[in-house]
């Protein structure tokens, strides 16, 4: 045995011996990485010397391949958001509904992306015209419009479905990609508010329609080329509805959507007493909880940066601080306000909240402010969320176990009225088709802050109102709650079948508290 | 014989088993468990309400003693168990009729 161990060492030894000698074989190693990547590497017909048409497409593909890298790895990054929902919402629930928890955070994903994939995509994005960033592809062309007043108003696209035909192209690809990925961060919003309660069923007849209608319409008004970006166009509003990484878009329509399901889906068992006042129910692990909103502020940067759709537009260096900073003026109003004010204890979960807040509105505003109106966004949101979170329980008589109605809700339409406070003219010239900068009313255009209102007005009274429909529906056919039975014993194996922590004994926090 | 039941403060648990097997009683039941005395339960917070959490973890650990060793294993439980602070806990002295060692059946005082 020792002898066979000598002749290995001696034959491993041997082989790295001989790697220098192998590897010695190109002309010159460039261990600095200032000599790779020449002339030569100019694809031409005649190598090594290009002519200048030649060098000029290739600095073309180069630009557009940058672009395509950034969006694509952005994309990454928003999808890897999904497992941070997911550990807030199960971190601030209960340790008896923790598999039914993440089953739901893990099934929007697919749901959500084949209903993007199927028509979602095609209806928001099926009459956006040239990819700009991206090639100037300009197959996605055809909007479904209706005429008043002499204007045309956009409402779907109609090019696109199961991306095929004139959508099978790397540009239409990329932005599909990039695009799922944040209809995902939407349909997983209001698995938080309703989480604990939720019939599974029901939640997966939800997750389809979102990915096939709630969304895209919306996201169609203001990303696709529809009526809410042309107010600037046809009615001289500023630039239309502006809204950079999806403020309204994204979190403000997940928002709405808890909303209205919270209301329609009703509180947890035990959450509120015959008198109306609510009782806490604690969740069952903060460094979950924690660990979450780290992974969500991590792919934000993906969320905001990359919404340039363009790694070339070197403005993501501004998008991506003033992301941080929002964050971090969030987190700290947050804890200081609750410390200070509210109950003299720093609170991690409203740390988190806050956090997350800061994020969500400086969304929208991200490529258009400077740091300090960057700070004191994020600073009003992180007083926002708490105060929301109070107002949601003890006025509206709502349970949302994880504050997402207060987060991405109240703070989503905080971003966008934001923006047409501070956006300061540096960036957006010739946005939806407007040229010049994008001022907000402090920087002299009170027309942009009009039409950011009007842009949350249509996202509360659109979303409000198909969800109410939707839920609705969902509610007479599958029916949206589980058992009362099930909700004391826990969903997990009523539900899904599977104790999500098996072996361990669960004490009587994880209990409904009944009758208080 | 008797047996003695002291509830304890959970961090008291390792010097109380301690001194009860210096004075040569080894054997032992520890159980955890949850209550309150005239000390009432604390408050805890969630999400900016705060809440009381009446019953609190405490142990209780069981002796079976010969009775002239009463006395010596009250005063080393209570000196072990003492910190002073509300929540210290309380002794409860009951009497015992007979013990069997299952392995040898010896009864009574040889069996304790």
């Amino acid at each position: 045995m020792r002898r066979f161990g000598v002749i290995l060492f001696t034959l491993i030894s041997g082989f790295y011996l001989c790697v220098p000698l192998l590897m010695a074989a190109p002309a010159s190693p460039d261990a600095s990485g200032s000599f790779t990547g020449t002339i030569s590497d100019v694809s031409a017909v005649k190598a090594g010397g290009p002519t200048l048409e030649e060098v000029a497409n290739t600095a073309g593909h180069n630009r557009v391949a940058i672009n395509f890298v950034w969006v694509l790895v952005a994309g990454f990054l928003v999808m890897f958001m999904q497992p941070g929902f997911a550990m807030v919402e199960a971190g601030l629930t209960r340790a008896k509904n923790v598999a039914h928890t993440m089953a739901m955070n893990f099934l929007v994903y697919p749901l959500g992306m084949l209903g993007f994939y199927i028509c979602g995509f095609a209806l928001m994005f099926g009459g956006i015209g040239a990819l700009g960033t991206l090639g100037g592809y300009a197959g996605l062309n055809h909007e479904f419009t209706i005429s008043l007043f002499g204007k045309s108003f956009g409402l779907f696209g109609t090019k696109g479905f199961f991306l095929t035909g004139s959508s099978y192209d790397v540009a239409v690809y990329t932005l599909f990609l990039f695009q799922m990925v944040f209809m995902d961060t939407t349909a997983t919003i209001p698995t938080g508010a309703l989480a604990e309660r939720w019939k599974f069923l029901s939640f997966c007849i939800y997750g389809i329609f979102v990915g096939t209608i709630i969304y895209p319409i919306f996201g169609n008004w203001v990303w696709g080329g529809g009526w809410l970006a042309m107010l600037g166009q046809n009615f001289g509003l500023g630039h239309g509805h502006v809204d950079f990484a999806g403020s309204s878009v994204v979190h403000m329509t997940g928002g709405v959507l808890a909303l209205i399901g919270a209301w329609i889906v009703g509180p947890r068992l035990g959450k509120f007493n015959k008198d109306g006042s609510a009782n806490p129910i604690p969740g069952h692990n903060i460094p979950m909880a924690v660990i979450g909103t780290f992974i969500l502020a991590f792919g934000w940067f993906g969320f905001n940066a990359g919404s340039t759709l363009a790694g070339t537009d070197l403005r993501i260096a501004i998008v991506a601080v003033n992301t941080m900073l929002a964050s971090a003026t969030g987190a700290m109003a947050a804890t200081l306000w609750m410390w200070l004010v509210r109950t003299k204890k720093p609170d991690p979960s409203m740390m988190c909240n806050g956090m997350l807040a800061g994020l969500v509105a400086i969304t929208a505003p991200c490529a258009f402010v400077n740091s300090v109106s960057a700070s004191i966004i994020g600073l009003i949101a992180g007083i926002l969320v708490v105060e929301a979170v109070y107002f949601v329980e003890g006025k509206l008589k709502l349970d949302d176990p994880v504050g997402a109605i207060s987060v991405h809700g109240v703070n989503g339409l905080w971003g966008c009225l934001a923006l047409g406070l501070f956006a300061d003219g540096s960036y957006g010239d010739g946005w939806n088709g407007v040229t010049g900068t994008v001022r907000g009313l402090f920087y002299g255009d009170a027309s942009q802050f009009f039409a950011q209102c009007i842009g949350v007005i249509s996202n509360f009274v659109y979303v409000g109102l198909i969800s109410i429909v939707v839920f609705k529906l969902i509610d007479l056919i599958v029916g949206s709650r589980v058992t009362p039975q099930a909700e004391i014993d826990g969903l997990d194996v009523p539900e899904m079948g599977v104790v999500g922590y098996s072996g361990i004994k669960l004490d009587k926090h994880s209990e409904t508290p009944i009758s208080r | 014989m008797k047996k003695i039941e002291a509830i304890i403060r959970p961090e008291k648990v390792e010097v109380v088993c301690s001194v009860l097997e210096s004075i040569g009683y080894p054997g032992i039941m520890v159980t955890e468990i949850e209550g309150h005395g005239k000390q009432k339960g604390l408050t805890q917070q969630w999400r900016g309400k705060e809440y009381k959490v009446n019953l609190l973890p405490k142990i209780k650990i069981e002796v079976v003693i010969k009775d002239e060793h009463l006395e010596r294993t009250i005063k080393a439980i209570r000196e072990a168990a003492y910190t002073g602070e509300i929540g210290n806990g309380k002794i409860f002295v009951l009497p015992v009729e007979d013990v069997i060692r299952i392995r040898t059946n010896e009864r009574g005082n040889t069996a304790v």
